[in-house]
């Protein structure tokens, strides 16, 4: 009995250090921190400043006010005084708060298939860890399949369903990438159910269902949120690539893809309508990578640079 | 000997299986997707629809099209193209599919090319600023997508330095622009693949009994430690394929080559039934022969494999 709650209180004591060490280790990593930061400050300004006064409406056209040098400010021909922080485009549009508005659909859409895709790899690679034999060989087979369509191909297919709904188009999407989140949970699952923790709730009875989402899914947090932190850059890419390729947003609705395409088809006149866009869409790339590469040095020393 | 047969044949059964998949989740996505090939922007009488839904047999149950299609297929007959009126699905393909089979090819050499040394390079310079340079470099090639890189690309090599031609495919260099925006982005990828294998490789015990016997370094690296430190990259390629196809898709699009790209766009937002699946198909079995070799130089480079 002693040693059942000694031992018990070393799990307790094991359990909550490791999140603190991650954190403590995540602290130390420069890069990773500066990532964090940026990314948040990105979010933060995509989602609450286009709510903010004084922030011109990006949709609103200026025909006597195009291309307009960056921190420039202009008295419009209904007499309204316009600031433009990154200047204006070809109609006259504040670039600032195009680049706020495209961020708010690239990210939103980029959380929103990450989100899809976890809930199912999540579930299916631990259901089929912890069952194992001949269904767990079954379902990784259909993983290998999956693996085997050519994933862009099929994602314009599929936009051919969702053309005018974005937010659908980016749930399918979700819903075929979680190939590679299944396999990392599928092997961290395998590992975990012959600890004896697993074997306890076993032995107390627990349902395989209460065992799998209470007892093994919350124990391999660490690689999935690695994962998931690389996931969200993908799909915003992916997002862009269909966008430039005229298949995801319309005008004159914005993503940072659809902001890059249309800079890219005047890069020649006005460079800044394709460089402003593909900095802040590459910078927020770049930082949710070495975010991730950061936890998974945190989460999992072992692996980190010898 | 037997077991390495044993090995390659139930690879190739596995792989014929997954074409078959493949070929019927992209027929039945695309038959049931809404609209159809004949609607246009002007109406079209209806009578008119029927009859050519019945010209082209698209009037039976779906599952005898299907069936009626494999058989086809089989024969090595992809069908007429609805979009391309009086082309066959054979000749667009056979049109179009060398371009973007070439741009993927000299993409993914390009990409080796440079990803394997920076590699390699980084992975022996480990911890130092040359290594942190380089990954920070070959992190910035992945963040940046394709779709910036080719027209900046195209403004300052092709517009300001004229070193090479700006689009078209015949007789002209725009499709080495398009390789090498593709490369350079694969090979940021190849780069931080291959130094990171090579840091497992380099930890282990074999490697540091090399070093004690007194082996040269630069042999340790190549002779000792580059085949192991290879294999992952050789695994990737499959799938590097797969997305170099995808990629050439926008390439096409920036340095405006005939590729299959923009037919199969096309095709998908027409309904161009058999050229959608004519694509899916090719591009289909490219990936499954390239996983294919994969596998199987894998299970030569590491015999490890083979038990897995």
């Amino acid at each position: 009995m002693i040693s059942t709650s000694h031992r018990q209180g070393d799990t307790i004591e094991k359990g909550s250090s490791l999140g603190r060490d991650a954190w403590l280790r995540l602290k130390k990593n420069h890069v990773a921190m500066a990532s964090l930061w940026f990314f948040i400050a990105v979010v933060v300004m995509c989602f609450f400043l286009p709510f903010v006064p004084g922030i011109p409406n990006p949709n609103i056209t200026h025909p006597d006010l195009q291309s307009m040098k960056p921190f420039s400010s202009a008295t419009s021909i209904e007499g309204e005084e316009v600031f433009y922080f990154l200047g204006s485009d070809h109609l006259g549009r504040d670039i600032f708060s195009r680049i706020l508005h495209g961020g708010r659909v690239s990210l939103a859409v980029g959380f929103l298939a990450t989100a899809v895709s976890l809930t199912i790899g999540v579930v299916y690679g631990a259901v089929s860890g912890f069952i194992g034999g001949r269904l767990d060989a079954a379902m990784m087979r259909i993983v290998d399949i999956l693996y085997a369509l050519p994933f862009m191909i099929i994602v314009i297919i599929l936009t051919t369903y969702f053309g005018n709904n974005l937010w659908l188009l980016f749930v399918c999407i979700g819903a075929v990438e979680w190939l590679t989140m299944s396999r990392i949970v599928r092997g961290q699952v395998i590992s975990l159910k012959n600890q004896e923790f697993v074997e306890a709730a076993r032995s107390l009875g627990l349902s395989q269902r209460r065992i799998i989402f209470r007892h093994l899914i919350p124990n391999t947090v660490g690689p999935v949120i690695v994962y998931t932190t690389l996931t969200v850059p993908a799909v915003m890419r992916l997002e862009a690539i269909l966008s430039f390729l005229g298949l995801g947003v319309q005008p004159p609705d914005a993503s940072w893809g659809s902001l890059i395409k249309e800079g890219a088809d005047r890069m020649a006149s006005d460079p800044g309508l394709l460089i402003y866009p593909a900095i802040i869409f590459g910078l927020t790339l770049f930082c949710l990578n070495f975010l991730g590469d950061g936890l998974r040095d945190a989460l999992d020393p072992k692996s980190s640079k010898d | 000997m037997m077991d390495t047969v044993r090995y390659i044949l139930s690879r190739f059964g596995q792989s014929v299986f997954a074409l078959l998949c493949i070929i019927t989740i992209t027929f039945f996505l695309a038959r049931l997707a809404p609209g159809g090939p004949f609607l246009d922007d002007k109406a079209v009488p209806e009578h008119l629809i029927e009859q050519m839904n019945k010209n082209y047999g698209f009037d039976r149950p779906l599952v005898v099209q299907y069936g009626l299609y494999l058989g086809r297929l089989v024969t090595g007959d992809l069908g007429p193209s609805l979009g391309n009126k009086g082309f066959t699905v054979n000749e667009v393909i056979a049109e179009g599919f060398p371009v973007s089979f070439m741009l993927g090819i000299s993409g993914l050499i390009i990409a080796l090319m440079i990803g394997v040394p920076v590699g390699v390079f980084a992975a022996a310079k480990r911890n130092t600023a040359v290594d942190y340079t380089l990954m920070t470099i070959a992190m910035l090639g992945i963040c940046l997508p394709t779709f910036v890189i080719a027209p900046l690309l195209g403004e300052f090599l092709a517009l300001r330095l004229g070193w090479f031609d700006v689009a078209m495919w015949e007789n002209s260099s725009a499709w080495f622009l398009g390789a090498l925006t593709l490369g350079l982005y694969y090979s940021a990828y190849i780069a931080r693949l291959t130094r990171g294998s090579m840091l497992d490789v380099l930890s282990q015990d074999f490697i540091r009994t090399a070093h004690a016997k007194g082996v040269a370094p630069v042999k340790v690296l190549f002779k000792h430690a580059f085949r192991g430190g290879i294999t992952p990259v050789v695994a990737y390629l499959g799938p590097a394929l797969a997305g170099l196809i995808g990629g050439s898709f926008v390439v096409e699009t920036v340095f405006g080559l005939p590729g299959l790209g923009q037919h199969f766009i096309k095709a998908a937002t027409n309904r161009d039934y058999w050229l959608i699946n004519g694509t899916v198909t090719v591009f289909a079995v490219l990936i499954l022969v390239m996983n294919f070799l994969v596998d199987v130089i894998q299970a030569w480079l590491d015999p490890r494999t083979k038990s897995k």
